[in-house]
């Protein structure tokens, strides 16, 4: 069901954290903070990744200049177990918490429950999500330490993380139209390729979106999907197309953004919920507000396998939420 | 040149079994666990069918420091000890002959975790 | 929504395959290497009067000793992602399953992060290692007996 806001609900502050490989990459320049350690001063991996979303949300707040009683209501997820990031990176904030898990497509899940949030209850909301390499690496993959080989359709977690704040009446980037996901059987069960256990997530979502808002691929600037890589970007263009929606002048995903991937070795791509939410606040956004992406549709898209339902072999889970945006 | 012929033998033989693993890993994305166990297990059947002890006569240590040799350890180990002790050898023979390599992963592992911290990649 | 299997057979197809003839080259020499290594540190010990027996667990504990410092300083796993199977094949591949495994989990405690989980990749080795020498074992004593 499409899902209509009609408050005038803006985004209008952003930051994003990052690592080193991040910020390594072609958007390193925006992040608006870098641990090239990736610790971030913290003992583990896990509360560096909680620390990561602390310092996002703080600096998005900064910017804003709110504090913590102006904020109503917090929507935040990340790929650890019981979203531990999250509850215990924003603890120090004084902010009501709503848990999100939606694996990588937690950054789209956020903004559109926070946008709805913002429209019943003329509040500001904010929408915070990460992952982190080392973390997820430990809880999805192998030791850090241990030595394997990936396949080329493997994608790089990214380390970072990204706050967005949303409210009635500034700002510039107004959310207009949200679509969520369905849980789809993409009956891939190689966790070495998300992407195109993730694409049917993807097509299924735009597909209905198209159908419903009566709107064709070239009604707006660009259409990204969250974290696709190489793979699953390719397989989503000829799905689509297959369909009778041509997708490439607009289609672009943020797994192939985050990276330089002629240089840097990361395979198909970043993915992870850090990666749609910093390639949102480093350069989606950015732009919108330079009025050079007028009409964006952003689809986060979530592979929602655990490490048990991988090793019981059954094939990933994959939804793809949408956000239709526009710059007022 | 003997040792030459020694080390050559060495080399194309361990390299042959890296390789016949690697082809493994990309051809039907077996996890390295699963390869790691396959090997080990083959070198017990191949040492009982009395394949293996004539190539590590031939190919020494390109032959034993594979896993496979790991499992030529066990399958030697038990055939040892059921010799010398008879049935209880069955029970004894395989760890004792591996004991010193299982050991020496333990304590070199965690004195690596008292010394080391894992880093970013 | 469910996709049927022709989406998995056409994924497979889609994926692009992993460079074989390059990994196995990169296998095939620095497995050959590490023997080779494996080798001279036989004909060291021996040549240093160890005897046979000696020899034969020296070789092995010194690789797993080296595999040991090349995980702990970071080193290891780049050297295997370009190695793959020529890393984790030779006894090394073996010690960096335990040792990295013990550095990583060691967040968790000493005895259940470190200590429940420093086997969790070379605990299957060990296990079906171990059982097919006690078949082969039970074997061997039943065949001997006639």
């Amino acid at each position: 069901m499409l899902v209509s806001i009609k408050g005038d609900v803006r985004i209008f502050s952003y930051a994003a954290v990052g690592g080193a490989q991040e910020a390594k990459g072609p958007l390193g320049r925006a992040f608006d903070f870098i641990d090239e350690s990736e610790r971030f001063r913290q003992k583990t991996w896990e509360q560096s990744e909680g620390e990561m979303q602390r310092i996002a949300l703080r600096k998005a707040m900064d910017k804003a200049g709110l504090s913590d009683g102006d904020v109503g209501h917090l929507f935040a997820g990340d790929l650890m177990n019981q979203c531990t990031s999250s509850s215990y990176g924003l603890m120090s904030f004084d902010i009501p918490h709503v848990g999100l898990y939606g694996a990588c497509s937690t950054a789209a899940e956020s903004i559109s429950l926070a946008s709805v949030m913002s429209d019943t209850t003329d509040s500001i909301s904010a929408a915070v999500t990460s992952s982190h390499f080392c973390s997820a690496e430990r809880q999805f993959r192998y030791p850090l330490e241990y030595g394997g080989q990936r396949t080329p359709t493997s994608q790089r977690t990214v380390t970072g993380s990204a706050a967005f704040l949303l409210g009635r009446g500034r700002g510039k980037i107004q959310v207009k139209q949200l679509m969520f996901g369905r849980s789809v059987d993409s009956k891939i069960s190689d966790i070495c390729n998300m992407g195109a256990a993730m694409a049917p997530a993807a097509v299924d979502t735009l597909t209905r979106f198209f159908e419903e808002s009566g709107t064709q691929p070239q009604d707006y600037d660009k259409i990204v999907t969250g974290d696709l890589g190489r793979e699953g970007f390719e397989i989503t263009k000829m799905m689509m197309a297959q369909k009778g929606y041509n997708l490439d002048a607009v289609y672009d995903d943020c797994g192939l953004l985050i990276y330089n991937l002629a240089v840097q070795d990361m395979h198909a791509g970043g993915s992870g919920c850090g990666c749609s939410a910093v390639v949102a606040a480093t350069s989606l956004f950015p732009a919108m507000e330079r009025g050079e992406i007028r009409n964006l549709l952003f689809i986060g898209t979530g592979a929602l396998m655990s490490p048990t339902s991988a090793q019981q072999g059954l094939p990933i889970a994959s939804i793809a939420h949408l956000v239709h945006l526009s710059v007022m | 040149m003997e040792t030459l012929i020694t080390y050559l033998s060495v080399f194309a033989v361990g390299g042959v079994l890296c390789v016949i693993a690697q082809i493994l890993i990309d051809k039907t994305k077996m996890t390295p666990a699963r390869i790691l166990v396959g090997y080990v297990v083959a070198g017990v059947v191949l040492t009982a069918v009395k394949l293996y002890g004539p190539l590590v006569k031939f190919a020494k240590a390109g032959a034993t420091v594979p896993l496979t040799g790991f499992g030529y350890s066990l399958a030697q180990g038990v055939e040892k000890a059921v010799d010398e002790k008879g049935l209880i050898g069955v029970l004894t023979g395989g760890l004792t002959a591996t004991a010193a390599g299982i050991t020496a992963a333990i304590v070199f592992a965690f004195l690596a975790a008292l010394f080391f911290k894992s880093k970013p990649k | 929504m469910n996709m049927d299997e022709n989406y998995k057979k056409f994924a497979e197809r889609h994926a692009p395959k992993s460079p074989i003839v390059k990994d196995c080259l990169m296998a095939f020499w620095v497995g050959g290497l590490i023997c080779v290594i494996g080798q001279a540190f036989s004909d060291f010990y021996k040549s240093r009067g160890a005897s046979e027996e000696t020899t034969k667990m020296l070789v092995p504990v010194t690789l797993i000793f080296l595999a040991a410092i090349f995980t702990g300083i970071g080193v290891f796993d780049r050297i295997a992602k370009h190695a793959g199977a020529g890393t984790l094949v030779p006894i090394t591949g073996f010690a960096n399953s335990v040792v990295a495994p013990a550095i990583d989990n060691k967040a968790e405690g000493w005895i259940l992060g470190l200590g429940a989980k420093i086997f969790i990749i070379a605990g299957p080795v060990i296990l079906y290692g171990t059982l097919a020498s006690v078949i082969y074992g039970l074997i061997y004593y039943i065949v001997g007996l006639f």
